[in-house]
This record gives C-alpha cells, sequence and structure tokens, in this order.
C-alpha cells in the first residue's frame, strides 16, 4: 500500500524532458490487448501503487488507486457484504482496477448490473503535460465539468496515466441460482432477449456448447419464485461457470486461434462464420475463435449493430479495433492533442492513428 | 471567441433559403419566450430563433455559423434550471422542438430511437404497451426532452438504482460544429476505444448537436410499494437511509424532505405527512411481488430501528401515488408559500447530511432568507429552496450569495457543485471551487477539439481562467470574514 503519485508524475516529466515514451503497465495480465507496435517506449508501472484511500460502505462509495489489485479490493468490499457489480475478468491474480477501466472490462453480469465505466464516479489522472489533475467525484451524481472520468474507458491509456478511481459499489445479492437449457444457438438468442424483458431479477444469460445458462440473483424470495416460473434445470456449482466465463478459463477460450469479440445489438442474427461461438451478455458480447481479417469481420459486426476487435491472438500488428468513421477519427485525434500533446503515452496501443 | 462576420438580417436572409421562413424568427416579441430557460432570473434576446425539421438543415445551419462564426445555443423544451439554454445576444438559437417524433420502439432489444424533442415521459407512455418504460425520470418529465435530457445528463429520483441518462442510452447523432453527422455509439452495449458517448452526455450542448438518441427501455417491475417514515431529528433519518443501503437494499426510489418542505408540501398536497415531523422518508422499493414484499418488512424494522416516529406503507397504487404526490409537489408548494424561489443542486457524501443542514440552517439566519430542503437521499443530491421576494431590491443578489456559500459548503465536505441541474451560466463560478486552474484548461482544450472557434453555446460550462483567480480570493475573502 503507497502513494507513489509523485515518482509517476516523476517519470512522465522526464520522459518529456527526456522525448521519450511510456507504455503504462498496472498487473501486466491484459498485455495480449490492442496492437503491438515497433514504437520504443519505457514501462510505467504502476503495480506499487496501490491500496485503498477511502471506502464508505453506507455511502456505496470506494476510492482507490489504480494499481490496487481487483482481488484486494474484492477481499475489502466482501467484508461488508458488497461487490464490484460489474465483476472484472481476473485475467491474472495482478489484474488491477486501472488496468479494468483503461480496457473497459466487464463481466457477464454488464447488462443489468452495469459496467465498470457505468460505476465510475471521478478519477485522477496524470496527462500528457505531466499535470495530476481530477475529474468527477466520490459522489452518485455529480455533472460538473465534462465527464473526462467515463472518457478513459477504453481509451487504454492513450490520453494519460489513471492514478486513482472512485467507483460506486453494490450490495452483494442475497441469493443466486443458475438455471441451464439444451437449446441451438440461433433459438438461445431471441430466448434470452425475451427472458430480459421480463422484470425478474435475471442478472446473466449466456450460451455456449449448447447449453442456455440463465443466472437469477437478488432477494431469495424473487429469485426461488422466478426459478419456479422458468424452465430449466437448476446448475450446481454454478458459481464456478461465471467466473470460469469471466476470467475466459472456460475450454471455449483454450488455445491460440485468434480470439474475436463482437460487440452488437442483443437481438442480432449471429454473423455468418463457421466455427465456435460464445454468446454473453444476453446476446449483446459474442465470442469467435477462428482466423480472418478485420476487413472480413467488420461489415459482419456492423450488420449485427455494433463493431468487432480482435480481442486475443492473430495479427496484432495491424488494426485489432473497429475502425472508426473519419470525421470521429479526427476528433479522437484532436482529443488525444489535447490531453497528451507529445503523444507519450501507449503510442499505437489503441490504434495505428492515435 | 471571435465576433461574427455576417449581419443579423442578412443572416435571417440566408437561414430563409433552407428553413421554413415563418421558423426563422426575428421578431422581438415572438423571440422573447426565448430569452431563458427554466431559470428565469437569466435572460438574453438572441439574434435569431430558428427551427429546423430535418437533420439536414441541422447541418446546413452549423455550416452557416461556422463560415461566419456566429454562436449557436441549442434548445430543447427550456426547462433546464442552470441557463444552458440562455440565449447568446449575438448569437443563434437553434430550438429541436420540430425533431418530436419517436422513430421506432424494437420491443425484443428494449430500446427506442427517438428524434431529440422527444419528452421524457412520452417515451414510457410509448413503451408502456410492451410493458417497458424509460428509467431516468426528472421531475420535469412531463415536459422535458431527451435531447435536453443528454444535455444535461438527468437523473431523477430513481437513479440509485436505474441510473442517470448515461446508463440508459445507446447512442446518439449528433452534428459538429462543422456540420458533419456522426454517430456516437452503436446498439451495442460499448464500442472500440474511448467513450465518447459519456463524453457526449452532459456536456450542455458544448461539443455539439444532438439530432437523435438511441434508449434502453427497462422491462416494468411488476411491483412497487412506498413506505414513508417520519423522525424527530435529520441526523436520525440520515442514519436511516445509510442503514437500508448497508442492509442491502437498493430502494428505487428513496426521498428526505425537511421540517419545512414536510409543512409545505402537506398543505399542498394533503398527502398524509406528519407536520411535526422534522424529517420525512419516502422510501419506495419495486420488482417481483416476493421481493417487494421482502424488502418493505425490511425497510420499515429498519426504520424503527433507527427512531422513526411514525411508519406508513401504502397499500394501493392510490395511496402510493398519494405519497409522492407530496413529494412531488414540493417545488409549487414552496412557490404558493414564497413570491419567488431558487432551486440548487449540490450533491455531498449523504454522511454529511446533519452537518450540512445545520450550517444551511445558520446561512439561512445569516442572509435573512428561508430555505427549505428536499433531498435525493439514496445518492446524496440535495435541492435547497431558497425563498426570495424578487421584487425587494438586492434580495435576488442575497440569494444567489446564499446559494453560492450552500455550494461551496458542499464542495468542502467532498461532494460537487451540481449533481443534476448542469453548471450552465448559474454555477459557472463555483466551478472554480471544484476545479483548479490546470483542470478548468483540460477542459478548454478538450472543448476546442470539438469547436474550437468556441462557438457552440459560449459562455456556459466552464469558466475562462482569468475569472477564476478573481472569484477565488473573493470567496476567500468571504471566508476569512465569516472566520
Amino acid at each position: 500500500m503507497a502513494d507513489k503519485t509523485q515518482a509517476l508524475q516523476q517519470q512522465v516529466y522526464a520522459a518529456l524532458a527526456e522525448e521519450r515514451k511510456l507504455s503504462i503497465v498496472g498487473g501486466g495480465s491484459k498485455a495480449f490487448m490492442g496492437r503491438q507496435t515497433d514504437v520504443e517506449t519505457t514501462p510505467l508501472n504502476l503495480s506499487e501503487h496501490t491500496g485503498i484511500v477511502d471506502y464508505q460502505p453506507v455511502e456505496l462509495v470506494l476510492t482507490v488507486r489504480a494499481g490496487t489489485p481487483l482481488k484486494e479490493i474484492d477481499a475489502a468490499l466482501a467484508e461488508h457484504n458488497q461487490c464490484l457489480s460489474f465483476e472484472p475478468p481476473h485475467f491474472s491474480a495482478r489484474s488491477t482496477i486501472g488496468g479494468t477501466l483503461a480496457c473497459n472490462q466487464s463481466g457477464p453480469g454488464r447488462p443489468w448490473t452495469y459496467s465498470v465505466r457505468d460505476q465510475v464516479l471521478g478519477l485522477r489522472l496524470i496527462n500528457g503535460r505531466a499535470e495530476h489533475l481530477h475529474f468527477g467525484g466520490q459522489v452518485m451524481k455529480n455533472v460538473a465539468g465534462y465527464d473526462v472520468s467515463r472518457l478513459q474507458a477504453g481509451a487504454m491509456g492513450c490520453l494519460g496515466v489513471i492514478t486513482e478511481i472512485s467507483l460506486k459499489v453494490m450490495p452483494r445479492p442475497a441469493s443466486s441460482l443458475t438455471l441451464v437449457l439444451a437449446m441451438g444457438l440461433d433459438d438461445a438468442i431471441p430466448y434470452m432477449n425475451r427472458r430480459a424483458g421480463e422484470p425478474k431479477p435475471l442478472t446473466g444469460a449466456c450460451w455456449f456448447d449448447g447449453k442456455l445458462y440463465l443466472r437469477l440473483a437478488g432477494a431469495q424470495s424473487a429469485v426461488e419464485a422466478t426459478a419456479h416460473y422458468w424452465d430449466g434445470d437448476v446448475l450446481e456449482d454454478a458459481g464456478n461457470v461465471w467466473a470460469a466465463l469471466r476470467d475466459q478459463r472456460l475450454d471455449f477460450f483454450a488455445g491460440d486461434t485468434p480470439l474475436w469479440r463482437f460487440s452488437v445489438n442483443s437481438t442480432a442474427a449471429n454473423p455468418p462464420l463457421d466455427g465456435n461461438w460464445l454468446v454473453d451478455w444476453g446476446g449483446a458480447q459474442r465470442w469467435y475463435r477462428g482466423v480472418g481479417t478485420m476487413a472480413d469481420m467488420e461489415p459482419l459486426a456492423e450488420a449485427a449493430g455494433g463493431q468487432v476487435s480482435l480481442f486475443r491472438g492473430g495479427d496484432r500488428s495491424g488494426e485489432v479495433m473497429h475502425s472508426q468513421a473519419q470525421p470521429m477519427q479526427q476528433i479522437q485525434q484532436r482529443l488525444k492533442q489535447a490531453f497528451d500533446p507529445d503523444g507519450v503515452f501507449n503510442p499505437g496501443r489503441l490504434y495505428s492513428w492515435l | 471567441m471571435s465576433t461574427p462576420t455576417i449581419d443579423r438580417a442578412e443572416l435571417a436572409r440566408q437561414f430563409r433559403t433552407f428553413i421554413d421562413p415563418a421558423f426563422v424568427i426575428e421578431d422581438d416579441e415572438t423571440i422573447r419566450p426565448y430569452e431563458c430557460d427554466g431559470l428565469s432570473m437569466y435572460c438574453e434576446m438572441p439574434w435569431l430563433v430558428v427551427l429546423p425539421e430535418t437533420v439536414e438543415q441541422v447541418q446546413q445551419a452549423m455550416r452557416l455559423c461556422q463560415e461566419h462564426k456566429v454562436p449557436v445555443v441549442a434548445r430543447g423544451a427550456g426547462t433546464g434550471l442552470s441557463a444552458g439554454a440562455m440565449p447568446y445576444a449575438e448569437g443563434v438559437v437553434l430550438s429541436l422542438a420540430k425533431f418530436n417524433r419517436i422513430l421506432e420502439i424494437d420491443p425484443l432489444a428494449r430500446t427506442a430511437r427517438l428524434q431529440p424533442g422527444v419528452r421524457n415521459l412520452a417515451i414510457s407512455e410509448e413503451a408502456a404497451q410492451y410493458g417497458l418504460y424509460y428509467g431516468p425520470d426528472p421531475s420535469s418529465q412531463i415536459a422535458c426532452t431527451i435531447g435536453g435530457n443528454v444535455a444535461e445528463n438527468s437523473g431523477g429520483v430513481h437513479c440509485l438504482k436505474y441510473g442517470l441518462t448515461v446508463h440508459n442510452i445507446l447512442s446518439v447523432e449528433m452534428v459538429t460544429v462543422e456540420g458533419e453527422k456522426l454517430v456516437v455509439g452503436s446498439d451495442a452495449l460499448d464500442g472500440c476505444g474511448m467513450d465518447m458517448l459519456a463524453l457526449m452526455t452532459g456536456s450542455e450542448g458544448l461539443l455539439g448537436i444532438v439530432t437523435e438518441v438511441k434508449v434502453k427501455l427497462l422491462p416494468k417491475p411488476e411491483q412497487a410499494q412506498v413506505v414513508m417514515a417520519g423522525f424527530d431529528s435529520v441526523q436520525n433519518a440520515g442514519d436511516a437511509v445509510g442503514g437500508v443501503i448497508a442492509h442491502g437494499i437498493i430502494p428505487g426510489g428513496l426521498e428526505m424532505m425537511d421540517g419545512f418542505a414536510i409543512v409545505a408540501a402537506e398543505d399542498f398536497a394533503q398527502a398524509g405527512y406528519p407536520r411535526d415531523a422534522a424529517a420525512l422518508l419516502l422510501c419506495e422499493v419495486d420488482g417481483t411481488a416476493e421481493e417487494v414484499q421482502e424488502h418493505i418488512e425490511q425497510a420499515s424494522n429498519l426504520f424503527r430501528s433507527f427512531g422513526a416516529t411514525s411508519i406508513r406503507v401504502s397499500q394501493s397504487e392510490e395511496e402510493r401515488a398519494l405519497l409522492w404526490k407530496g413529494r412531488k409537489s414540493a417545488f409549487p408548494a414552496v412557490g404558493r408559500i414564497s413570491p419567488d424561489y431558487y432551486c440548487m443542486d449540490g450533491t455531498i457524501p449523504r454522511r454529511h447530511l446533519a452537518y450540512v443542514l445545520t450550517e444551511m440552517q445558520k446561512m439561512s439566519e445569516h442572509y435573512g432568507l428561508r430555505v427549505a430542503n428536499v433531498f435525493h437521499a439514496g445518492d446524496g443530491n440535495m435541492h435547497p429552496l431558497i425563498l426570495f421576494d424578487a421584487n425587494v431590491p438586492g434580495e435576488f443578489e442575497r440569494t444567489e450569495e446564499f446559494g453560492g456559500a450552500i455550494l461551496a459548503m458542499c464542495v468542502n465536505v467532498g461532494g460537487c457543485i451540481t449533481g443534476e441541474h448542469g453548471v450552465g451560466v448559474e454555477k459557472i463560478r463555483q466551478m472554480a471551487i471544484q476545479f483548479d486552474d490546470l483542470e478548468l484548461a483540460q477542459f478548454h482544450a478538450l472543448k476546442a477539439a470539438f469547436d474550437p472557434d468556441g462557438l457552440l453555446n459560449p459562455g456556459k460550462g466552464v469558466p475562462a481562467l482569468r475569472h477564476c483567480q478573481e472569484y477565488r480570493s473573493l470567496e476567500h475573502k468571504a471566508h476569512t470574514a465569516e472566520a
């Protein structure tokens, strides 16, 4: 537990003075994400910048240094029967909250129990002028100034170094139960959408290996009553299945075949690609294992109302994120300029043009 | 910001070449209703008001204004409470009132595609046939529009559980200052790269003009029930709110009123509020029938254990509506006992509630102005209503000072100057309390990435740096004097 803000700020100063580029590293568990570039960079390591700065259970607010491991946060929240409702993936035991936000990573509950981006209330950030700035706050509602905090979600550090994050936390559901049904992919997608339209305590809906899994969580009476009305067998040891899905430890994720992430309209017909699929987020997040190019995949994602990224493996020297429309690309380049005029942070990690 | 390179008459003439001439408004009498928004103390007459009917016309209007460096203020229903839609004197008000169609509801995907001028309540009314509704419900929901909701990141009574506008939209189509059309977001829950949709939400018309919005719809809960609890101290009521949340219940709505507001609301609405209570809580629980029963019982017991002096649980939809009626009519109720009132909008960490209310009472005596408090207790968003009489010389100025002092106190206890009304013109000076010059400079740089000439809603949201030092030193002097 230590506040390394000054040391981090010093390193950014030094990099500016010496015209070096920096690659921001937390626990290193998401090093596989984003592009691989030839640009020479010095690591800016946040793994020592850890610790809970403030935690007020009755306020549902947690303020934490960006390098804090998720497991440390989970343990602190569990003492008060609370949790990070967005179920961040633990790609390793070292996964940090800063990396979770920078890469915008949320688990199976995301459509119902919010995303990391949704739960961010404020943050501190070192920009490309080595200025340590704060945005947002430690309260639920705050509309003063632009929402620079949520802008960081998915920016992969290209706008600055997140040093501290304030988050809304939630009570742990009192009880939980998972129903499983044998079903084909094409039937599962409308089925999970119909269930999501019912006022029941659904907090997870995924499909893989010919089975549909529906998770109910909340007040015990509500969970039990819904399980009684709905079809499906109660799954034993469900917690481990959802955790394995969240952390990508299921067999589906094993091996070196490229892993594509389609973030799409939850009701869209599945893209016509042969191979293995896994559907999560009630149909809104679809994982595909197979060889292809971004140029092949983008039209399929757009037809399904969303975007695609090459999440893991494959050729990472080209673009791995869905292309942006020209005017949007220009605005993002100007935003990069506004936050990091010398392009110090993570050059080319997100897009070759950023 | 540069001055326009075109005169008013010529600008009007050029607008009339592509917008229905009846909706290029130039005469003072017709412009007058546009001189202010819901915060009528701040007004300004613009050069022109235009009401385009198509996105192409909005694009063309932006290109024309960009070419001639004419400032543009976008306007929805004009219900905003921070003068965010106050016109610019040598500028154009671009009203989106004609964009009032619900374009599509997809019941299976639970989404609605809307023009920006669709009223907030109209979305839920239209979605009701599918058992769905739109979550955020600002008090002005009968009149306010979804475009304005996006600009302000509007909340409402139910946002502790269901979130703000930013949590309930999927995409917006916007027109940039250059007149380019841009889609931000998609039908998916997220996209690649930095979260531009979050940045647009709550940007108060400073980054672009919203021309279409896709929102998420939620299944209407099976049941909702309200527990009303009276307390003889604000401290107990505040602790009870913390108690419910610590117990693991996230109520659909959790509202508090102070003694003054209780009496005013009860006189107005006859909701059966305990007139002698120092604080009143309204706690609405929604969900499945089983869940509501379980949580209502738990909440009632918790309130008793925190010293509630009276408890009432709604037994019917009519009773639930009646209990809410008092809270929802708190503003007009206060309006009835005072010639004017000024609604503030700070947020605080809830644990400081008792301190903040006590200090506010002292300030009330200091300024000689009464104050009533209604409070979104679940999320810490306060709405102090300062009572004043605009016809008494100097009283509005004193009210503004009092309001400014309340906001400064919110920041001092770790809160913020605006929870849901936005900065607009109203709170622009207090931005210098919440943010330092480097942070404000970063905001300006961000704005310039969208709008380098500063033509979109100038003078709002983020103060010019040269004014901040001045304000901070004034504030410092005031505080030193008080001490």
